[in-house]
Protein backbone atom coordinates (compact mmCIF):
# COMPACT_ATOMS: atom_id res chain seq x y z
CA UNK A 1 0.00 0.00 0.00
CA UNK A 2 1.80 3.95 -0.95
CA UNK A 3 1.28 6.45 1.07
CA UNK A 4 -1.92 7.59 2.40
CA UNK A 5 -3.26 11.44 0.54
CA UNK A 6 -4.85 13.90 2.10
CA UNK A 7 -8.64 12.99 0.58
CA UNK A 8 -7.66 9.70 1.99
CA UNK A 9 -6.86 11.37 5.57
CA UNK A 10 -10.40 13.34 5.24
CA UNK A 11 -12.49 10.07 3.97
CA UNK A 12 -10.86 8.43 7.25
CA UNK A 13 -12.19 11.15 9.52
CA UNK A 14 -15.62 10.80 8.12
CA UNK A 15 -15.78 7.14 8.96
CA UNK A 16 -14.64 7.87 11.85
CA UNK A 17 -16.95 10.26 12.99
CA UNK A 18 -19.69 8.22 11.70
CA UNK A 19 -18.56 4.95 13.65
CA UNK A 20 -17.63 6.46 16.88
CA UNK A 21 -20.13 6.44 19.52
CA UNK A 22 -17.72 7.90 22.28
CA UNK A 23 -18.12 8.27 25.89
CA UNK A 24 -17.60 12.07 27.06
CA UNK A 25 -15.48 13.32 29.67
CA UNK A 26 -18.03 15.07 31.89
CA UNK A 27 -19.58 18.43 30.76
CA UNK A 28 -17.20 21.01 28.66
CA UNK A 29 -13.73 20.35 27.39
CA UNK A 30 -10.87 18.46 29.64
CA UNK A 31 -7.50 19.94 28.93
CA UNK A 32 -4.68 17.70 29.61
CA UNK A 33 -1.41 19.58 28.75
CA UNK A 34 2.16 18.30 28.65
CA UNK A 35 5.17 19.97 29.71
CA UNK A 36 7.26 19.90 26.74
CA UNK A 37 10.14 21.56 27.28
CA UNK A 38 14.07 20.38 26.76
CA UNK A 39 13.37 19.01 30.65
CA UNK A 40 10.46 17.14 29.63
CA UNK A 41 11.22 16.21 27.02
CA UNK A 42 14.24 14.79 28.02
CA UNK A 43 12.53 12.83 30.98
CA UNK A 44 10.30 11.09 28.82
CA UNK A 45 7.59 13.50 27.90
CA UNK A 46 6.72 12.86 24.16
CA UNK A 47 5.99 9.02 25.61
CA UNK A 48 4.10 10.31 28.17
CA UNK A 49 2.27 12.31 25.58
CA UNK A 50 1.85 9.59 23.41
CA UNK A 51 0.15 7.17 25.93
CA UNK A 52 -2.08 9.73 27.46
CA UNK A 53 -3.33 9.90 23.72
CA UNK A 54 -2.98 6.06 23.14
CA UNK A 55 -5.21 5.66 26.40
CA UNK A 56 -7.82 8.19 25.61
CA UNK A 57 -8.34 6.93 21.75
CA UNK A 58 -8.38 3.36 23.72
CA UNK A 59 -11.42 4.38 26.65
CA UNK A 60 -13.38 6.31 23.25
CA UNK A 61 -13.20 9.23 24.98
CA UNK A 62 -13.99 12.77 22.76
CA UNK A 63 -14.60 15.21 24.64
CA UNK A 64 -10.74 15.84 25.62
CA UNK A 65 -8.11 17.69 23.99
CA UNK A 66 -4.22 16.96 24.87
CA UNK A 67 -2.09 19.50 24.31
CA UNK A 68 2.00 20.37 24.78
CA UNK A 69 3.22 23.06 25.57
CA UNK A 70 6.80 24.58 27.52
CA UNK A 71 8.34 24.74 30.31
CA UNK A 72 6.07 24.94 33.60
CA UNK A 73 8.89 25.36 35.54
CA UNK A 74 8.63 21.45 37.40
CA UNK A 75 11.68 20.87 35.92
CA UNK A 76 13.06 18.51 38.46
CA UNK A 77 9.91 16.38 38.60
CA UNK A 78 9.59 16.32 34.73
CA UNK A 79 7.39 14.80 32.59
CA UNK A 80 4.86 17.22 34.25
CA UNK A 81 1.02 17.02 32.92
CA UNK A 82 -1.78 19.53 33.75
CA UNK A 83 -5.30 18.39 33.75
CA UNK A 84 -8.69 21.33 33.48
CA UNK A 85 -11.66 19.74 33.52
CA UNK A 86 -14.76 21.48 34.57
CA UNK A 87 -15.61 21.12 38.49
CA UNK A 88 -12.33 20.04 39.74
CA UNK A 89 -9.45 22.55 40.32
CA UNK A 90 -6.69 22.47 37.90
CA UNK A 91 -3.99 19.51 38.97
CA UNK A 92 -0.43 19.97 37.90
CA UNK A 93 0.77 16.13 37.54
CA UNK A 94 4.75 15.94 38.60
CA UNK A 95 6.76 12.69 37.29
CA UNK A 96 4.03 10.91 34.86
CA UNK A 97 5.55 8.29 33.32
CA UNK A 98 4.26 5.90 30.30
CA UNK A 99 2.01 4.43 33.12
CA UNK A 100 0.52 7.23 35.18
CA UNK A 101 -0.52 9.04 32.47
CA UNK A 102 -2.67 5.84 31.40
CA UNK A 103 -3.70 5.84 35.03
CA UNK A 104 -4.41 10.04 35.16
CA UNK A 105 -6.94 8.83 31.88
CA UNK A 106 -8.70 6.26 33.53
CA UNK A 107 -9.19 7.87 37.15
CA UNK A 108 -8.92 11.88 36.98
CA UNK A 109 -10.60 12.36 33.44
CA UNK A 110 -13.33 9.15 33.69
CA UNK A 111 -13.96 8.77 37.32
CA UNK A 112 -13.69 12.15 39.16
CA UNK A 113 -10.34 10.48 41.32
CA UNK A 114 -7.24 12.56 41.81
CA UNK A 115 -3.97 10.84 41.50
CA UNK A 116 -2.90 12.04 44.84
CA UNK A 117 0.56 10.64 45.30
CA UNK A 118 1.55 12.40 41.86
CA UNK A 119 -0.09 15.90 42.27
CA UNK A 120 2.50 18.97 42.27
CA UNK A 121 1.07 22.57 43.44
CA UNK A 122 3.40 24.66 42.44
CA UNK A 123 6.67 25.26 40.41
CA UNK A 124 10.15 24.61 41.32
CA UNK A 125 11.79 27.75 43.87
CA UNK A 126 13.61 29.22 41.62
CA UNK A 127 10.34 29.77 39.39
CA UNK A 128 8.48 31.09 42.10
CA UNK A 129 10.73 33.96 43.34
CA UNK B 1 22.61 15.39 24.95
CA UNK B 2 19.33 14.04 24.41
CA UNK B 3 18.43 10.04 24.04
CA UNK B 4 17.37 10.71 20.97
CA UNK B 5 18.39 12.80 17.69
CA UNK B 6 13.53 13.13 17.95
CA UNK B 7 14.04 14.39 21.18
CA UNK B 8 16.68 16.70 20.04
CA UNK B 9 14.19 18.11 17.02
CA UNK B 10 11.63 18.34 19.14
CA UNK B 11 13.07 20.72 21.48
CA UNK B 12 14.35 22.65 18.89
CA UNK B 13 11.04 23.06 17.52
CA UNK B 14 9.51 23.91 20.54
CA UNK B 15 12.26 26.45 20.82
CA UNK B 16 11.25 27.68 17.59
CA UNK B 17 7.10 27.90 18.25
CA UNK B 18 8.22 29.70 21.70
CA UNK B 19 10.14 32.25 19.65
CA UNK B 20 6.70 33.64 18.23
CA UNK B 21 7.09 31.69 14.69
CA UNK B 22 4.30 31.56 12.27
CA UNK B 23 6.35 29.19 10.20
CA UNK B 24 8.62 26.69 10.56
CA UNK B 25 10.19 24.47 8.28
CA UNK B 26 12.20 21.52 8.87
CA UNK B 27 14.47 19.30 6.68
CA UNK B 28 15.04 16.27 7.53
CA UNK B 29 17.78 14.28 5.11
CA UNK B 30 19.17 10.36 5.88
CA UNK B 31 21.84 9.55 3.28
CA UNK B 32 22.74 6.50 5.21
CA UNK B 33 26.16 7.63 6.92
CA UNK B 34 24.80 11.59 6.94
CA UNK B 35 21.56 12.63 8.71
CA UNK B 36 21.29 16.51 8.47
CA UNK B 37 18.26 18.27 9.70
CA UNK B 38 17.65 22.20 9.61
CA UNK B 39 14.42 24.03 11.27
CA UNK B 40 14.27 27.45 9.97
CA UNK B 41 11.21 29.73 11.81
CA UNK B 42 10.20 32.80 11.46
CA UNK B 43 9.88 34.25 14.92
CA UNK B 44 11.62 36.85 17.40
CA UNK B 45 15.52 35.84 16.48
CA UNK B 46 18.58 36.80 18.26
CA UNK B 47 20.58 39.48 18.76
CA UNK B 48 24.36 38.88 17.96
CA UNK B 49 24.94 38.87 22.04
CA UNK B 50 22.97 36.20 22.46
CA UNK B 51 24.26 34.30 19.14
CA UNK B 52 27.47 34.52 20.86
CA UNK B 53 26.39 32.76 24.49
CA UNK B 54 23.65 30.69 23.28
CA UNK B 55 24.91 27.25 23.63
CA UNK B 56 26.15 28.03 26.82
CA UNK B 57 23.98 26.05 29.47
CA UNK B 58 24.61 28.81 31.88
CA UNK B 59 22.72 31.45 29.52
CA UNK B 60 18.80 32.10 28.52
CA UNK B 61 17.33 35.29 27.54
CA UNK B 62 15.18 35.12 30.76
CA UNK B 63 11.53 35.88 29.00
CA UNK B 64 10.25 32.42 29.84
CA UNK B 65 11.22 32.02 33.86
CA UNK B 66 12.99 35.31 34.92
CA UNK B 67 14.64 33.74 37.53
CA UNK B 68 16.50 30.61 35.80
CA UNK B 69 19.63 30.91 34.55
CA UNK B 70 19.63 28.07 32.71
CA UNK B 71 18.65 26.86 29.21
CA UNK B 72 19.92 23.56 27.72
CA UNK B 73 18.38 23.01 24.10
CA UNK B 74 21.02 24.18 22.14
CA UNK B 75 23.99 23.19 25.11
CA UNK B 76 22.42 19.55 24.13
CA UNK B 77 23.06 19.76 20.56
CA UNK B 78 26.18 21.26 20.91
CA UNK B 79 27.33 18.70 23.14
CA UNK B 80 26.21 15.81 21.11
CA UNK B 81 27.84 17.23 17.76
CA UNK B 82 31.10 17.74 19.61
CA UNK B 83 31.37 14.31 21.26
CA UNK B 84 30.46 12.86 17.61
CA UNK B 85 32.21 14.66 15.15
CA UNK B 86 29.08 16.34 13.92
CA UNK B 87 29.08 19.74 13.16
CA UNK B 88 26.52 22.46 13.31
CA UNK B 89 25.07 26.39 12.73
CA UNK B 90 23.52 28.52 13.88
CA UNK B 91 22.14 31.71 11.74
CA UNK B 92 19.97 34.20 13.38
CA UNK B 93 18.35 38.05 12.90
CA UNK B 94 16.52 39.90 15.72
CA UNK B 95 12.88 40.26 14.30
CA UNK B 96 14.09 37.68 11.47
CA UNK B 97 14.08 34.71 12.32
CA UNK B 98 16.63 31.57 13.29
CA UNK B 99 17.89 28.96 11.39
CA UNK B 100 19.68 25.72 13.11
CA UNK B 101 21.53 23.21 11.70
CA UNK B 102 23.15 19.87 12.33
CA UNK B 103 24.97 17.36 10.57
CA UNK B 104 25.61 13.91 11.99
CA UNK B 105 27.85 10.67 11.14
CA UNK B 106 25.46 7.90 11.91
CA UNK B 107 28.78 6.04 11.71
CA UNK B 108 30.17 7.15 14.88
CA UNK B 109 29.43 5.23 18.43
CA UNK B 110 28.00 7.49 20.49
CA UNK B 111 25.56 8.96 17.87
CA UNK B 112 21.93 9.17 19.92
CA UNK B 113 19.19 6.73 17.87
CA UNK B 114 17.02 8.10 15.54
CA UNK B 115 14.05 7.58 17.82
CA UNK B 116 10.59 7.10 16.60
CA UNK B 117 10.30 8.79 13.96
CA UNK B 118 6.51 8.54 13.77
CA UNK B 119 5.79 10.06 16.62
CA UNK B 120 8.03 12.53 16.26
CA UNK B 121 6.06 14.23 12.97
CA UNK B 122 2.89 14.05 14.25
CA UNK B 123 4.28 15.77 17.64
CA UNK B 124 5.72 18.34 15.99
CA UNK B 125 2.48 19.21 14.43
CA UNK B 126 0.37 19.19 17.91
CA UNK B 127 1.95 21.88 19.53
CA UNK B 128 -0.27 24.70 20.81
CA UNK B 129 -0.74 27.79 18.47
CA UNK B 130 -1.30 28.93 15.62
CA UNK B 131 2.44 27.77 13.50
CA UNK B 132 2.20 26.53 10.66
CA UNK B 133 5.32 23.53 10.03
CA UNK B 134 6.60 22.32 6.83
CA UNK B 135 8.37 18.73 7.45
CA UNK B 136 10.28 17.76 4.31
CA UNK B 137 11.82 13.91 4.81
CA UNK B 138 14.27 12.82 2.66
CA UNK B 139 16.46 10.06 2.32
CA UNK B 140 18.18 8.02 -1.19
CA UNK B 141 14.90 6.15 -1.63
CA UNK B 142 12.83 9.57 -1.93
CA UNK B 143 11.30 11.65 -0.31
CA UNK B 144 7.86 13.34 1.22
CA UNK B 145 6.32 16.88 2.62
CA UNK B 146 3.97 17.01 5.34
CA UNK B 147 2.16 20.44 5.98
CA UNK B 148 0.26 21.41 9.54
CA UNK B 149 -2.30 23.57 7.75
CA UNK B 150 -3.06 20.72 5.41
CA UNK B 151 -3.55 18.29 8.20
CA UNK B 152 -5.24 20.37 10.06
CA UNK B 153 -7.67 21.25 7.47
CA UNK B 154 -8.13 17.71 6.77
CA UNK B 155 -8.80 16.33 10.25
CA UNK B 156 -10.80 19.59 11.40
CA UNK B 157 -8.27 20.13 14.53
CA UNK B 158 -4.72 17.96 16.07
CA UNK B 159 -5.99 17.95 19.44
CA UNK B 160 -8.54 15.03 20.55
CA UNK B 161 -6.99 11.47 20.52
CA UNK B 162 -9.42 10.69 17.29
CA UNK B 163 -7.61 13.38 15.03
CA UNK B 164 -3.96 12.66 17.09
CA UNK B 165 -4.34 8.73 16.02
CA UNK B 166 -5.24 9.58 12.46
CA UNK B 167 -2.70 12.02 12.12
CA UNK B 168 -0.36 9.06 13.52
CA UNK B 169 -1.94 6.95 11.20
CA UNK B 170 -1.04 9.26 7.80
CA UNK B 171 2.82 10.17 8.90
CA UNK B 172 3.04 6.52 9.30
CA UNK B 173 1.83 5.65 5.89
CA UNK B 174 4.18 8.12 4.40
CA UNK B 175 6.92 6.64 5.82
CA UNK B 176 6.43 3.45 5.15
CA UNK B 177 6.24 4.04 1.76
CA UNK B 178 9.65 6.38 1.76
CA UNK B 179 11.28 3.76 3.53
CA UNK B 180 9.84 1.07 0.61
CA UNK B 181 10.69 3.42 -2.21
CA UNK B 182 7.12 4.69 -3.08
CA UNK B 183 7.24 7.81 -1.86
CA UNK B 184 8.91 10.31 -4.88
CA UNK B 185 8.16 14.03 -3.57
CA UNK B 186 4.64 13.44 -3.83
CA UNK B 187 2.67 16.45 -2.31
CA UNK B 188 -0.50 16.12 -2.50
CA UNK B 189 -3.77 17.73 -2.11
Amino acid sequence: MGAMTLEELRALRASKRKELSQRDAGEGVTQIIVGMGTCGIAAGAKETFHAIVDELAKQEISNVVVKQTGCMGLCSSEPSVEVLKAGMPGIVYGKVDDAIGRKIVQKHILKDQLVGEYIFDKPAADIMK
Amino acid sequence: MHASVCDQLHDLVQNAIEAGASCVRVMWRDTGRWLEICIADDGCGMTAEMRERVADPFCTDGRKHPGRRVGLGLAFLRQMVLETGGSWNLESEPNMGTTVSFRLDQTHWDVPPAGDVVSAIAGLMAFEGEYDLVLTRATSRGRYEVRRADLREALGELETATSLGMLRDYIASQEEALQKGQNHGRHDT
